[in-house]
C-alpha cells in the first residue's frame, strides 16, 4: 500500500511540476523573451550565491557533525604518519577548495548579465597562466615529497626483530599462522589444500618446520610496540588485509605473496578505554571484492603485551598435533594407531559438512 | 573521401523533414529516404548521434536504477521489500536484495555507467554530432564506419541487458572483474555464463569505440573546411580528438586482457592464474600465471577511460561557458596544451590503482610523481575556466548552469584526487568510500554535468526546438545539491576507512557508526533519480512539443554548427561549405557581441 502511495505521490509531482513548467513557458512568451530571460537570469544567479553560501556552511557543519566518526587515534606508528600526510593534505587541498569554490560562484553571481555591461575581451595572459602553472606545480613537488618519504618508511624493510605471522584469505574468512618455536615455517603447496584432510594451508607435513606451526582461524594475535610482519596469501581469488586502526592495507594475492609490517602502539584493551569504546576490537576487513560473502570476511586482532602474548602461545598446540593426534607427545601413551584412525573420520565428517 | 569529393556530389545533401524545404534551400535530385534509411541504419552523423544519445539515456536509466536498489539495500539493510520478491524473484528472496545479487547490481551499475552511458552515449553523441559540424565538414570521413560503431554499440547493449537474464546471474565481480574471482564460475555464481557474456558485450563494445574513434580522428585531421586550421577550431574538438586518441591506443589493451581471460576461463591457459583451490571444487591444476598482470591491462584503459569520459566534457564546458559568458574562452593555446598534457599522462599513471597489490614500492613512487604532475594541467583549466567568468556578462542557460556546475564538481573531486594519487594515503583510502566520493564526483557526476550542459546547448540544433526551462533549472538545482549531499558525507565515510562493495556494515565494530548517513544518502540518491526522469520526460516531450527554435543562432555563437540551416539535412550545408576566417572565441571583441567564425578579418581589426 505505501509503495503504491509512493508513487501515486510521485507521479502527482511529475505531473504539478510538468504543468507549472508549461505555464512558465506560456507566462514567458506573454512576458516578453528579453523579460522572462532577465528575471530568470537574476534568480539563477541569486541562487548561485546562495548556494555558495549554504555549501560552505553545509561544509563546515557536515565537519561538525561527523568528524568524531571518523579516523580515532591511529595505533600504529605507520598510521600517525598516514594521519600527518592526511592532515597536511587536507590543509593544502581545503584552502584551495575554498578559494576556487568562490572565485567560481562570486564570479558568476558577480558579472551575471546586466545589459549595460560589457564583456572584457581578455583572451589570454601568458604571465597569469605561468603563475598557475608553477604554484600547483610547487605546491604537488611539497606533497609528493612528504607522501615519498613516508611511503618508503612504510614499505620499507622490516625490523630484523619483528615477529613474523602468515595470514592467508580465503572465501570467506582469515587463517593465521605462526612458526612455532623454530621460528620458521613450514614448506606448503596449494596442491595439498585440503579440507577433509584438515589442511587448510596445504602444509607438507614431512617438512620437520611444519610440524610445530601454530594454526588458527579465530584471533590474531600481535604484541604491543614489536613490530610485525605479515606474509599475505590467498587461497582462491585476491582479498585484501585491512587493518582501518592500524591504517595498513595489502592485497592477498593467489600465488603472489606480498607483505606488510607495522608496529601496533595500543593493546586492545588500552583502546576499549581510549576510544571508551568496550566493544572495540582490531577488525580485519577484506578490502578486494572476493564473492558474494565479501562484506562479511571479518578476521579479528587482538593486541596485547607480551606476557599475554607468552602465556598464550604456550597454550596453542601446533597443527601437526591435531591432524596427527599420535604424534602428539601428549598422547604418545595412548594405543596411537586407533584414535588417529577415528579422529580422522570425525574430522572428515565435519570437513564434508 | 575529402571535402571536395562530397562537394561534387550534392545529391547527398538530402533534407531530413519535409516541413523545413525553405530552411534548406532545393537541390537538383532529392531522392527520398525510408524510414529504415533515415532513422534506423542511418549514415548521417547527425541522426547516429541521436541514436547513441537515446540508447544512452535508456542506459542511465537502468545503471541508475540498479543504484537506487542497492542504495536500498546500503539505507535498509534491516528492512525488507516484499515488491522486490515479487519483481525480482529469487534474487531478492524474502524482500531482502541477496549478496550476489547486490554485487551484480553495483558490476552492472559500474559497466553501465562507465562504458555505456559514459563513453559510447557521451563521447558517441557528441564526438558525432558536433565534429562534422564545427570542422565544417558533410559527415563523418566514413559514414559506414560510423553506422557500424552504433551498431556495434547496440549490439553489445543487447548482450549485456540478456546477460541480465540468465540463471546464474550478470557477472558480479566489480566492473573491474579482477580475476581469478572472474575466471572462476566455481568461486562466484556472477562468474558463470554472466561473465561470458560480460566480456563478449565488453569485446563488441571495444570494436564499437574503435570504429568511431578512429574515424573521429581522421574528420578531424583531414576534413576540416577552408580556412579551418587546427589552431581555430573550438576546443571541444580538441578535446574529442584527444578523447578519440586515447581510445584507439588504450581500447585494443582492454581487449587483449579480456581475450586473455577468456582462455583461462575456457581454454585451460593459466596467464592471470596460480596455485589455486576452490573450495568444493578442489586445487586447479594452474600454476605461473599473474593475477596482477590482468590489473595491469586493465587499468592501462582504465585510467585513460577516465579522461575519455571526462575529455568531451571539458570540451563543451569551455565551449558553453565561453559562449555564455560573451567572452572568449581564457588561454585557448594553454587549454590545448593541458589537454594534451592529461592526454600523455594519462597512459602513465595506470599503477596508481594498485599501490597495494604489492607492488614495487619504487615504481609505485614513480607512479606517485606522474599521478599528481595531472593535478598541474588540471589546475591550469580551472583557472582558466576561472578566469573566463570573470568580467564576462553572464547568461545563465541551462546549458551554462551545468558548466558552472561542472567546474565547481571538477574542484571537488580533483583535489581528493590528490589524496588517493599519493600512495601513502592510497594505502588508507583504498577501496573505501572516499574512493567511490571521489570518483563518483569528479568522473560522474561532473562528466554527467558536461553531458546535460551539452544537451541543454545543442538540443535546439538537433531538434530544432528547446528544452523546458523550468524543468531545466529544477533538473540543475536538484541534482547539484543533490550530487553534494550523496557523495561529500562519503568522504568521511571512507576516511573512516569504511570499505566499498559491502552489503550490510551490521556486524563490524568499526563501521556500524553510519547508519543514518547511508538512510540519508539512499534517500536523497532516489530524489536525484525522480529528477533525472524529470530530464529525460522533458528531452522527449521537447522533442515533439518543446518551444520552437527560430533563428539559425540562437546563442549567439562564433563556431560553424550555428550556421546550418535550422533542421540541417544530410550534408550538412545546403550549398558551399562556409569558408572559415578566425578563431571561434570573438566574444565582446571591439564592442561587438560576436564574431562568427566566417566574418573575414577587419582591415582594422585588432589581433588577439
Amino acid at each position: 500500500m505505501s509503495t503504491f502511495f509512493l508513487i501515486a505521490i510521485l507521479l502527482l509531482g511529475f505531473l504539478v511540476t510538468f504543468q507549472i513548467a508549461k505555464a512558465s513557458e506560456y507566462v514567458g512568451i506573454l512576458k516578453g523573451e528579453k523579460k522572462n530571460f532577465e528575471q530568470n537570469n537574476r534568480i539563477n544567479g541569486f541562487l548561485l550565491l546562495l548556494f555558495l553560501v549554504f555549501g560552505l556552511i553545509g561544509v563546515y557543519w557536515c565537519n561538525e557533525l561527523l568528524k568524531g566518526r571518523i579516523l580515532g587515534e591511529s595505533a600504529s606508528e605507520h598510521g600517525q604518519k598516514i594521519d600527518k600526510m592526511l592532515y597536511i593534505t587536507i590543509a593544502v587541498t581545503g584552502f584551495v577548495f575554498v578559494i576556487t569554490q568562490i572565485l567560481l560562484f562570486w564570479f558568476a553571481f558577480r558579472y551575471q548579465y546586466k545589459e549595460t555591461r560589457k564583456a572584457y575581451f581578455f583572451s589570454h595572459d601568458n604571465k597569469l597562466e605561468l603563475i598557475w602553472t608553477v604554484v600547483p606545480a610547487i605546491a604537488l613537488s611539497v606533497l609528493v615529497g612528504f607522501g615519498l618519504y613516508y611511503w618508503f618508511g612504510i614499505t620499507g624493510n622490516a625490523p630484523k626483530e619483528a615477529m613474523v605471522v602468515e595470514i592467508t584469505g580465503k572465501q570467506f574468512n582469515w587463517i593465521y599462522r605462526y612458526p612455532g618455536k623454530d621460528q620458521v615455517f613450514g614448506k606448503k603447496y596449494y596442491r595439498n589444500i585440503s579440507d577433509v584432510e584438515d589442511n587448510a594451508l596445504g602444509l607438507l607435513w614431512d617438512d620437520k618446520a611444519a610440524q610445530d606451526d601454530i594454526q588458527s582461524d579465530q584471533t590474531m594475535y600481535l604484541v604491543k610496540d614489536r613490530p610485525v610482519k605479515l606474509i599475505i596469501g590467498a587461497r582462491d581469488v585476491i582479498h585484501d588485509v585491512g587493518l582501518v586502526h592500524f591504517r595498513m592495507k595489502m592485497d592477498a594475492v593467489p600465488g603472489t605473496p606480498t607483505t606488510m609490517w607495522f608496529t601496533p602502539l595500543y593493546t586492545t584493551k588500552e583502546m576499549k578505554k581510549m576510544t571508551d569504546n568496550p566493544d572495540f576490537v582490531y577488525e580485519i576487513s577484506c578490502d578486494q571484492i572476493c564473492g558474494k560473502g565479501h562484506f562479511s570476511m571479518r578476521g579479528v586482532i587482538e593486541v596485547v603485551t607480551q606476557e599475554e602474548f607468552d602465556l598464550w602461545m604456550a597454550k596453542q598446540k601446533p597443527k601437526y598435533y591435531a591432524v596427527f593426534p599420535d604424534k602428539d607427545p601428549a598422547n604418545a601413551k595412548k594405543d596411537s594407531t586407533g584414535t588417529a584412525a577415528i579422529s580422522l573420520d570425525t574430522l572428515k565428517l565435519t570437513a564434508n559438512k | 573521401m575529402s571535402n571536395d569529393a562530397i562537394l561534387n556530389k550534392p545529391a547527398e545533401a538530402v533534407v531530413i523533414h519535409g516541413d523545413d524545404h525553405d530552411g534548406n534551400g532545393h537541390h537538383d535530385h532529392h531522392h527520398k529516404e525510408t524510414f529504415i534509411s533515415k532513422y534506423v541504419f542511418s549514415m548521417d552523423h547527425k541522426m547516429i548521434a541521436k541514436q547513441f544519445l537515446i540508447t544512452g539515456m535508456i542506459w542511465a536509466i537502468i545503471g541508475g536504477l540498479f543504484s537506487v536498489l542497492f542504495r536500498l539495500q546500503l539505507g535498509y539493510p534491516n528492512d525488507t521489500f516484499p515488491i522486490l520478491e515479487s519483481v525480482l524473484g529469487k534474487w531478492a528472496k524474502g524482500g531482502k536484495i541477496q549478496p550476489e545479487f547486490y554485487y551484480a547490481l553495483v558490476t552492472m551499475h559500474g559497466t553501465v555507467l562507465v562504458f555505456f552511458v559514459l563513453t559510447a552515449g557521451l563521447s558517441g553523441t557528441f564526438a558525432n554530432f558536433l565534429i562534422p559540424l564545427q570542422v565544417g565538414a558533410r559527415d563523418m570521413a566514413s559514414p559506414f564506419m560510423n553506422m557500424l560503431s552504433y551498431w556495434f554499440f547496440l549490439l553489445a547493449s543487447v548482450v549485456m541487458i540478456s546477460s541480465l537474464f540468465v540463471q546464474t546471474g550478470p557477472a558480479s565481480g566489480g566492473w573491474t572483474s579482477y580475476p581469478p574471482l572472474s575466471a572462476l564460475g566455481g568461486a562466484s555464481e556472477g562468474s558463470k555464463t554472466g561473465m561470458d557474456l560480460w566480456l563478449v558485450s565488453m569485446a563488441l563494445f571495444v570494436v564499437s569505440s574503435l570504429l568511431g574513434g578512429l574515424n573521429y580522428i581522421s574528420t578531424i585531421l583531414n576534413m576540416r573546411t577552408k580556412g579551418m586550421s587546427m589552431t581555430r577550431v573550438p576546443l571541444t574538438i580538441w578535446a574529442l580528438f584527444f578523447t578519440a586518441v586515447l581510445g584507439v591506443l588504450s581500447f585494443p589493451v582492454l581487449l587483449s586482457g579480456f581475450i586473455l581471460l577468456l582462455f583461462d576461463r575456457h581454454g585451460g591457459t593459466s596467464f592471470y592464474l596460480s596455485d589455486i583451490f576452490v573450495t568444493g571444487q578442489g586445487a586447479l591444476p594452474n600454476e605461473g600465471g599473474s593475477a596482477i598482470l590482468y590489473q595491469h591491462l586493465f587499468w592501462f584503459l582504465g585510467h585513460p577511460e577516465v579522461y575519455i569520459i571526462l575529455l568531451p566534457a571539458m570540451g563543451m564546458v569551455s565551449e558553453i561557458m565561453s559562449v555564455n559568458a560573451r567572452k572568449p574562452i581564457f588561454g585557448y593555446m594553454a587549454m590545448i596544451g593541458s589537454l594534451f598534457a592529461i592526454t600523455i599522462l594519462a597512459f602513465l599513471v595506470w599503477a596508481h590503482h594498485m599501490f597495494v597489490t604489492g607492488l614495487n614500492p619504487f615504481l609505485g613512487s614513480v607512479f606517485v610523481l606522474l599521478t599528481l604532475l595531472i593535478a598541474v594541467p588540471s589546475a591550469i583549466k580551472v583557472f582558466n575556466w576561472l578566469t573566463t567568468l570573470w568580467r564576462g556578462n553572464i547568461r545563465f542557460t541551462p546549458g551554462m548552469l551545468f558548466s558552472i556546475g561542472f567546474v565547481s564538481l571538477f574542484i571537488s573531486g580533483g583535489l581528493t584526487g590528490i589524496f588517493l594519487g599519493n600512495s601513502t594515503l592510497d594505502i588508507h583510502l583504498h577501496d573505501t568510500y572516499f574512493v567511490v566520493a571521489h570518483f563518483h564526483i569528479v568522473m560522474g557526476v561532473a562528466s554527467f554535468f558536461g553531458m546535460f550542459a551539452g544537451v541543454y546547448h545543442w538540443f535546439p540544433k538537433m531538434y530544432g526546438r528547446y528544452l523546458n526551462n523550468t524543468m531545466a533549472y529544477i533538473h540543475f538545482w536538484v541534482t547539484l545539491v543533490g550530487a553534494y549531499l550523496i557523495f561529500w558525507p562519503m568522504h568521511y565515510e571512507g576516511l573512516a576507512g569504511m570499505p566499498r562493495r559491502y552489503l550490510d556494515f551490521s556486524q563490524w565494530v568499526s563501521f556500524n557508526q553510519f547508519e543514518g548517513l547511508n538512510r540519508f544518502i539512499s534517500i536523497v540518491s532516489m530524489i536525484v533519480f525522480a529528477v533525472q526522469l524529470l530530464f529525460v520526460f522533458n528531452f522527449f516531450y521537447s522533442i515533439f512539443k518543446g518551444r520552437r527554435v527560430t533563428t539559425k543562432n540562437p546563442w549567439g555563437s562564433n563556431s560553424l554548427e550555428w550556421t546550418v540551416p535550422l533542421r540541417p539535412g544530410h550534408g550538412n550545408w545546403p550549398g558551399e561549405i562556409p569558408e572559415v576566417h578566425r578563431w571561434p572565441y570573438d566574444y565582446g571583441k571591439d564592442g561587438r557581441d560576436f564574431i562568427p567564425q566566417t566574418e573575414k578579418v577587419g582591415a582594422n581589426e585588432s589581433a588577439h
